[in-house]
C-alpha cells in the first residue's frame, strides 16, 4: 500500500470488486478456507513442542498483487542472483578464484560449517548446485525491492504457493475471470522436468527416475514433501527405503530394489550420509556420497550449497554477482553489518535498539533480536551474546517495510510482508514461477513473517501484461 | 510401489479394521453389562482377552470394572490397540502413504482422526457411549466407502484389502477362541441361560445377531452359530469369507506384479481348510484346536506377506 494508505495501482480492479463485497460473506469464506486446509492436512509441526501439535498457517484471502512490469524486474534480478550463486559454488569447490582474488576472506569460508570439504574438486551433474532456490524479497517503496535471504539449500513453502492459489480459485472464481493472473500450476511439472534435466551423465535409460527424500512424517514440512511427490508423480522415500546397490542408489519396492537417478532431498546435509557426515543419522543413506562422487546419482540441492546462503556470505553477494557476471546486482541487498569485524560490532552494540540481529546460521526466525521491539533486559542479554561470539551474528537496519492489505473483522488493514519466489535451475536454464509465497506478519506493526512465529500466508498474483 | 508404501497401506487398513472391531466388542460387552449384570465382570474380562490386551490392562487395573475397561479400550494411550491409538496409527500411516491415496480416502481418514481426537478427549460417560460407538462404525464405513468408490483397482487397493481381511480374520478367530467352550455341542449346556448369553455376545461382537436370524434357518444352536461364523461365505466377517478375500487379493497382486510368492501358498492352504468343510468335521477335529490353528496360520501368513512384499528392509 502507498504511505497514505491507498492500494498501489495493480490492485485497481480487485479493489473495486472488494468494495462490492460484504464482510460477513468474506468472513465465512475465510472460515471455509481454514476448514479446507485442516481437512486436507495442510499443516506443519512446531519444533520444541512436546505433543508435536499440528498447526495451520493462517491464510489471508486478500491476494498480494504485482504488475507484470514489477515482476519482470524481480525475475531478472533473481535469475542473475541464482546464476551467480551457482558460479560461486562451483568456483568455491574447485579453483577458488574468488578467494584468490581477495573478494571474500578465506576465513569466513574456513569457519563455515556449511562448507563441505567432501565437495572439493568435484562437479555435480550439469554443474548445477542450487536446483531449487527461494529468494526472500522485501519492498520499501515503489521501486525499492531488497533481497533479504537467498535460500539455496532446501527452501520450503512452495506447496503453499500452489495451495493458496487453488483455494483462491475455489473461493473466488469470479475474480479470475475479470482479472488475468499468470498461472503457477505448472510448477510441479516444471520441477520434475528440471530435476530430470539434471540426471547424472551416466544415465542412459528412457526417463530418469526421480524421488523426493523426506525425513519422515514428523518433519515440520512433511506435508510439502508428500504434496510435491504427489504432484510430480514420483515416489516419496525415506532413508531406510534406499540403499547402495552395485554403485547406484536404489529404492526398495515390493518387487525388489530399483535404481534411482535424481534425489530431491529435503534432508539436511548433515544427515545425508552417516558414513560421511553425522554417524548417528538414521535419515540418510550410508554410502550415498561415494555414489554421488562417482557420478551415479544427482542430489538436489547439492551438498554444501548452504555455504552460499549463509548470512555472513549474504553481505558479499553483490560482489559475487559482479565477479561472475561482470554486471552490477539488479536487486539490492539490505545493508548488513558483519559483527565479526570489530568496528562493525561496535556500531551494532551502540545501535542495538534500532537493528535486527540474526544468527549467521539461523533460520526460521529463531534466535534473532528485533531491536525496536525488545525490552531493555533483552537488549542487554543479547549484547552479552554478541560480545561472546561476534562472528555468529550479523545485523541489519529495520527497513521501513512496505505493507499490503489483509482481511480483518473490521475490513482491510495494512500488514508487513515478504515474498519468496521459487527458481528452478537446470543446464537448460532458470525457470521462475510468476508469483511465489507471500508471508505476512499478522500482528499489527510486526515485522516477523515466519510461520513458526505466527506469520500467515496469502496468494501472490502476477498480472498478465 | 515402495515396499514401505505397501506396508503403510496394509497397516492403515488393519488399524482401521481394529478400531471398528474394538467398537463392536465394547458394544457387545456393554449390552451384556446392562442386561445381565451378574455376568458383567466376566464379560469385560473376555472382551479384554479377545483384544489381546490382558497383559497391558492388568498392568494398569486390578479389576474388570465397566468404566475402566471401556476407557482402556477407547482412550488409553498405554494400550496400542485402543481406538484412539489405532486411529492415530491409521492416520500416521495414511500420511506416510498419502501419495498412494485418493483425496477422498485421505480426507476421510484425516477427518476421522480429527473427530476422534476431539471426541475422545475426556472419558466417555455411559449415556454417550452408544453414540460414540456408532460414530466409530460410521467413520469406518466412510473410509471404506471412499476406498471402494474412488480407488483404482490396482496393487494399492489389494494391499488395503489384505490389511482389512487379515485383521478381520484374526479378530473373528479370537472371538470364537475366547468363547469356544460355549459353542461346543455338549448336551448338558444346550438351552441353558449361560449359553444364550454367550451366543448373543458372540453374534453381537461381529454385528451378526440380526443377520444370523435371516440367513440361518436353524435355531440358535451351537453348531449353527459356529458354522455361520466359520464357514458361511455369505457372512462378511466369517473366517471363510475373510480367507477367500485374502486369496483373491493375493491373486490380483500376482497378476499385477507378475509373481506368485510363498504367501500365496500359505493363503491357499488356509482357504482350503475352510472350503467344502462340514462343521461337524471341525468339531471332530476339536473346535479350540481348529481355531488355534487358524490364528497361527493367519499370523504366519501376515508375516510372510510383509516379507514377500518387502514392507521393511
Amino acid at each position: 500500500m502507498h504511505d497514505q494508505g491507498t492500494p498501489r495501482a495493480p490492485y485497481g480492479v480487485y479493489d473495486s470488486w472488494f468494495s462490492g463485497q460484504n464482510n460477513e460473506r468474506l468472513a465465512k469464506k475465510s472460515d471455509e478456507a481454514e476448514a479446507f486446509f485442516r481437512r486436507t492436512g495442510i499443516t506443519f509441526n512446531v519444533y520444541g513442542q512436546t505433543d508435536a501439535e499440528e498447526r495451520l498457517i493462517p491464510f489471508d484471502l486478500v491476494p498480494r498483487i504485482l504488475s507484470a512490469r514489477e515482476w519482470q524486474k524481480l525475475s531478472k534480478g533473481i535469475e542473475q542472483r541464482v546464476y551467480a550463486i551457482n558460479a560461486f559454488l562451483h568456483d568455491l569447490y574447485n579453483r577458488q578464484e574468488i578467494l584468490r582474488a581477495g573478494i571474500i576472506p578465506t576465513q569466513i569460508i574456513a569457519q563455515n560449517d556449511a562448507f563441505l570439504p567432501q565437495m572439493m574438486d568435484f562437479s555435480p551433474p550439469g554443474d548445477v548446485y542450487t536446483h531449487i532456490v527461494g529468494t526472500d524479497i522485501v519492498r520499501t517503496g515503489e521501486d525499492d525491492f531488497f533481497v533479504l535471504e537467498d535460500n539455496a539449500r532446501t527452501p520450503s513453502g512452495v506447496s503453499y504457493m500452489l495451495e493458496n492459489r487453488e483455494t483462491m480459485l475455489q473461493m473466488f472464481p469470479e475474480l479470475f475471470s475479470t482479472i488475468k493472473v499468470q498461472p503457477v500450476s505448472d510448477y510441479p511439472k516444471n520441477l520434475r522436468r528440471s530435476l530430470e534435466a539434471c540426471a547424472p551423465a551416466s544415465f542412459s535409460g528412457k526417463r530418469p527416475c526421480v524421488v523426493v527424500l523426506t525425513p519422515g512424517i514428523h518433519n515440520s514440512a512433511y506435508y510439502e514433501h508428500s504434496f510435491l511427490a504427489d504432484q510430480m508423480g514420483v515416489e516419496l522415500v525415506e532413508g531406510h527405503d534406499l540403499r547402495v546397490v552395485d554403485g547406484h542408489i536404489a529404492m526398495r519396492t515390493t518387487r525388489g530394489y530399483k535404481i534411482i537417478d535424481v534425489i530431491y532431498r529435503r534432508v539436511d546435509d548433515e544427515y545425508l550420509d552417516p558414513l560421511t557426515f553425522n554417524p548417528a543419522s538414521m535419515l540418510g543413506v550410508p554410502g550415498i556420497m561415494d555414489v554421488y562422487r562417482a557420478g551415479n546419482i544427482t542430489i538436489t540441492n547439492a551438498p554444501g550449497t548452504g555455504v552460499a546462503d549463509d548470512k555472513a556470505i549474504y553481505s558479499y553477494v553483490p560482489e559475487i554477482i559482479k565477479f561472475y557476471t561482470g554486471e552490477p546486482a539488479i536487486l539490492k541487498n539490505v545493508e548488513t553489518f558483519r559483527c565479526s569485524e570489530p568496528d562493525q560490532l561496535q556500531y551494532v552494540l551502540d545501535n542495538l535498539a534500532d537493528l535486527v540481529v540474526k544468527e549467521v546460521h539461523g533460520s526460521g526466525g529463531y534466535g534473532m533480536l528485533v531491536g525496536p521491539a525488545a525490552s531493555r533486559q533483552e537488549l542487554s542479554d543479547f549484547a552479552d551474546k554478541l560480545r561472546a561470539r561476534p562472528s555468529n551474528y550479523i545485523a541489519q537496519p529495520t527497513l521501513a517495510l512496505s505493507t499490503v492489505p489483509i482481511f480483518t473483522e473490521s475490513g482491510l488493514a495494512p500488514r508487513h510482508v515478504d515474498l519468496r519466489p521459487f527458481a528452478l535451475v537446470s543446464p537448460k536454464g532458470v525457470n521462475i514461477t510468476p508469483g511465489g509465497l507471500t508471508r505476512v506478519a499478522l500482528q499489527e506493526g510486526s515485522l516477523v513473517v515466519n510461520s513458526s512465529q505466527g506469520g500467515g500466508t496469502k496468494d501472490t498474483w502476477v498480472l498478465e501484461d | 510401489m515402495l515396499g514401505k508404501t505397501a506396508g503403510g497401506l496394509y497397516w492403515m487398513f488393519r488399524t482401521l479394521e481394529r478400531a471398528e472391531n474394538t467398537a463392536r466388542l465394547i458394544e457387545a460387552g456393554f449390552r451384556i453389562a446392562l442386561t445381565r449384570s451378574t455376568n458383567a465382570e466376566t464379560e469385560w474380562r473376555s472382551v479384554i482377552v479377545t483384544s489381546a490386551a490382558q497383559e497391558s490392562y492388568e498392568a494398569i487395573h486390578s479389576s474388570y470394572d465397566s468404566a475402566q475397561v471401556v476407557d482402556f479400550l477407547l482412550r488409553e494411550s498405554a494400550n496400542p490397540s485402543s481406538v484412539l491409538s489405532v486411529i492415530k496409527q491409521a492416520r500416521d500411516n495414511a500420511r506416510l502413504v498419502r501419495t498412494a491415496l485418493t483425496t477422498e480416502v485421505w480426507s476421510a481418514v484425516n477427518e476421522t482422526w480429527m473427530l476422534f481426537t476431539d471426541l475422545l478427549k475426556d472419558p466417555i460417560p455411559e449415556t454417550e457411549l452408544p453414540a460414540v460407538l456408532a460414530t466409530i462404525r460410521q467413520q469406518s464405513g466412510l473410509v471404506r466407502g471412499a476406498l471402494y468408490g474412488t480407488m483404482l483397482r490396482n496393487d494399492i487397493y489389494d494391499f488395503c484389502r489384505l490389511g482389512t481381511y487379515i485383521e478381520r480374520m484374526d479378530n473373528t478367530a479370537r472371538i470364537i477362541d475366547v468363547k469356544y467352550y460355549s459353542l461346543l455341542p455338549a448336551p448338558s449346556f444346550v438351552g441353558s441361560r449361560l449359553d444364550n448369553v454367550q451366543w448373543e455376545t458372540i453374534l453381537r461382537s461381529v454385528s451378526a445377531h440380526r443377520s444370523f436370524r435371516w440367513a440361518v434357518e436353524d435355531d440358535f444352536t451351537a453348531p449353527a452359530i459356529a458354522d455361520f461364523l466359520i464357514l458361511d461365505r455369505r457372512m462378511p466377517r466369517s473366517l471363510s469369507f475373510c480367507a477367500s478375500e485374502i486369496v483373491s487379493s493375493l491373486t490380483h497382486l500376482a497378476e499385477e506384479l507378475g509373481d506368485r510368492e510363498a504367501s500365496h501358498d500359505l493363503a491357499d492352504a488356509l482357504n482350503t481348510r475352510l472350503i467344502n468343510r462340514d462343521i461337524s468335521s471341525i468339531f471332530d477335529e476339536g473346535l479350540h484346536e481348529f481355531v488355534g490353528g487358524v490364528l497361527e496360520s493367519t499370523a504366519a501368513l501376515a508375516g510372510q506377506i510383509e516379507q514377500d512384499y518387502r514392507f521393511s528392509a
